[in-house]
């Protein structure tokens, strides 16, 4: 089992959702991050003085996949939050050891 | 001047009205000023704001009650009232000395004093914002309303007090609320020094729309707060009416203009800024001053305050939120500029017409007498209230380091602004 994590631009959180969806991922969860990679951030004013502010908001999409979805997942989430400009963010894969389902007490794939 | 008060008064309906009705338009600014700096603070301290302002409509108004209307407005005592209105005995059907001719009864004329009674402190708040302790603020509250605010009052806008008598104008109360509380606050933050990290680091405000609705509220009541104090519904009061919207419009251009130069940006906090310096400046103008006077009055107002926010950085005092450069800059160019503005044509209270009317300079005279009194008393008083008060109490005047670092609305309020992430 796998951990998929993105961080993508927040308007493109939705298209993401779908395009997952659509490759029959059952769940995800999202959560509002800030961060910056090679996105610089913005200046604001107050009474006069200049202030950097270095983070961007993002959003953090997380899956969980079976080892053979993977690939096809990351695949997706690639094309669909691109851009094509600077801060579309990143995807990265971790293992994942086990996964329960609370409800059941299912674990392992069957928890997916 | 005596005053011969012959059979009763005769209340008029469509003056009374009119007071009332600007009580509650005065009344309402101080909710207004709470949002006005609550949107400006950082997230942690937003409460803090917002019950430093609250605070005043509960605590001055018992004062006042109690005891700082008689200091104010009785007697004939020429430095501050007497105990005549103690508890408000007799307060209901009595004039103050020399208000006999009022055609509103004695309480509207009380009730619209309260108001300014209450939002006079509250102006300080901005400055003393995210260090000071509710329990510092509170006794502050209480030992300046009668020690400042209840004199200075009395020698302004009581026909007994000195300033009154020697033809000093303040229409409705640029020395007595804006210079006195601007000074105070200098005076205030002085003590009870700067912030923990300013002026290095980032304190940008978390809410500028509260900022903007506060400011928007502040105009609105401040037709009350200025035309009001005709105490009459009559041309005076429409003249003053206009006076206060157009120097506020004027001051919010200037202001944005001189922005736009200085730093390359006009920003909504210039504007709420602006408007209010505009405000400011004409309070002690509203009723003596027309034609154009209004909008050069706040043109310079905003031009000049908006530089002078910027004072606090070249001297060093923390001012967290700019009451000296709005209110004490805006209170002196506004009671200044009526020396060269006042029009006898606009109202016949003015003897002595401003420079620019063909007076001479003797009004600009009383005019500056009056600011320094104002000043002097204010900042050495404030001064040793705030020195008492870090002597006196156990805790002192300021929060801990760690409180400042955690902020006020929970160290002192055990609360939080936005628990939106609660379910």
């Amino acid at each position: 089992m796998k951990l998929i994590v993105g961080i993508v631009k927040p308007f493109k959180v939705d298209d993401v959702k779908e395009a997952v969806k659509d490759l029959g991922v059952q769940g995800l969860t999202v959560s509002e991050v800030q961060g910056f990679g090679r996105q610089r951030g913005h200046t604001e004013v107050y009474r006069g003085a200049e202030y950097t502010i270095d983070f961007v908001p993002k959003v953090r999409v997380e899956v969980l996949v079976d080892d053979g979805d993977a690939d096809r997942v990351v695949q997706k989430l690639v094309e669909t939050a691109r851009t094509g400009k600077i801060g579309d963010g990143k995807v990265w894969v971790v293992p994942v050891e086990n996964v329960v389902r609370i409800r059941t007490g299912e674990s392992g794939p069957d928890a997916l | 001047m005596l005053e011969l008060a012959v059979g009763a008064p005769k209340i008029n309906t469509g003056d009374t009205a009119w007071v009332l009705v600007s009580a509650a338009l005065v009344m309402f600014m101080t909710p207004g000023l709470a949002l006005f700096y609550g949107g400006m603070v950082r997230v942690k301290n937003v409460l803090s704001m917002l019950m430093n302002n609250f605070f005043c409509l509960g605590l001055v108004s018992i004062i006042w009650a109690v005891l700082t209307y008689s200091l104010a407005f009785s007697g004939d005592n020429k430095w501050i009232g007497n105990l005549d209105f103690f508890g408000l005995k007799d307060a209901a059907n009595v004039f103050p000395t020399g208000l006999e001719s009022l055609t509103i009864p004695p309480f509207a004329f009380m009730a619209f004093q309260l108001m300014f009674a209450i939002i006079t402190p509250a102006l300080i708040t901005g400055a003393i914002a995210d260090r000071m302790r509710f329990a510092a603020w509170a006794g502050f509250v209480l030992l300046w309303s009668i020690l400042v605010y209840a004199p200075i009052a009395h020698w302004v806008f009581s026909p007994s007090g000195w300033l009154f008598q020697r033809g000093a104008l303040d229409f409705a109360g640029g020395t007595v609320v804006h210079i006195n509380a601007g000074i105070a606050a200098l005076a205030a933050i002085l003590v009870l020094g700067k912030r923990k990290g300013w002026p290095g680091q980032v304190m940008t405000p978390h809410a500028l729309p509260f900022t903007l609705i506060g400011a928007g509220i502040l105009w609105f009541g401040w037709f009350g707060f200025n035309a009001g104090s005709a105490l009459a519904g009559n041309k005076i009061a429409a003249q003053a009416l206009i006076n206060t919207h157009m120097a506020a419009a004027a001051a919010l251009v200037a202001w944005l203009v001189v922005e736009r130069f200085t730093s390359g940006h006009a920003t909504t906090l210039g504007a709420a800024s602006g408007l209010v310096a505009g405000l400011v400046a004409i309070t002690p103008c509203a009723g003596f001053v027309g034609g154009m006077a209004p909008i050069y009055i706040g043109l310079i107002a905003g031009a000049v305050c908006a530089l002078a926010v910027g004072l606090k950085f070249k001297l060093g005092y923390d001012d967290s939120y700019d009451v000296v450069g709005v209110h004490l800059v805006g209170g002196l160019v506004g009671s200044l500029l009526l020396g060269f503005f006042a029009d006898s044509s606009i109202n016949p209270v003015v003897t002595d017409e401003g420079v620019f009317l063909g007076g001479g300079w003797s009004l600009f005279g009383e005019q500056v007498i009056a600011v320094v009194a104002t000043l002097v008393w204010s900042f050495v008083v404030t001064l040793v209230i705030m020195f008492v008060l870090k002597a006196v109490l156990p805790k002192g005047i300021r929060v801990s380091e760690d409180d400042e670092e955690t902020g006020l609305d929970l160290t002192q309020h055990s609360e939080t602004g936005y628990a939106l992430e609660r379910v």
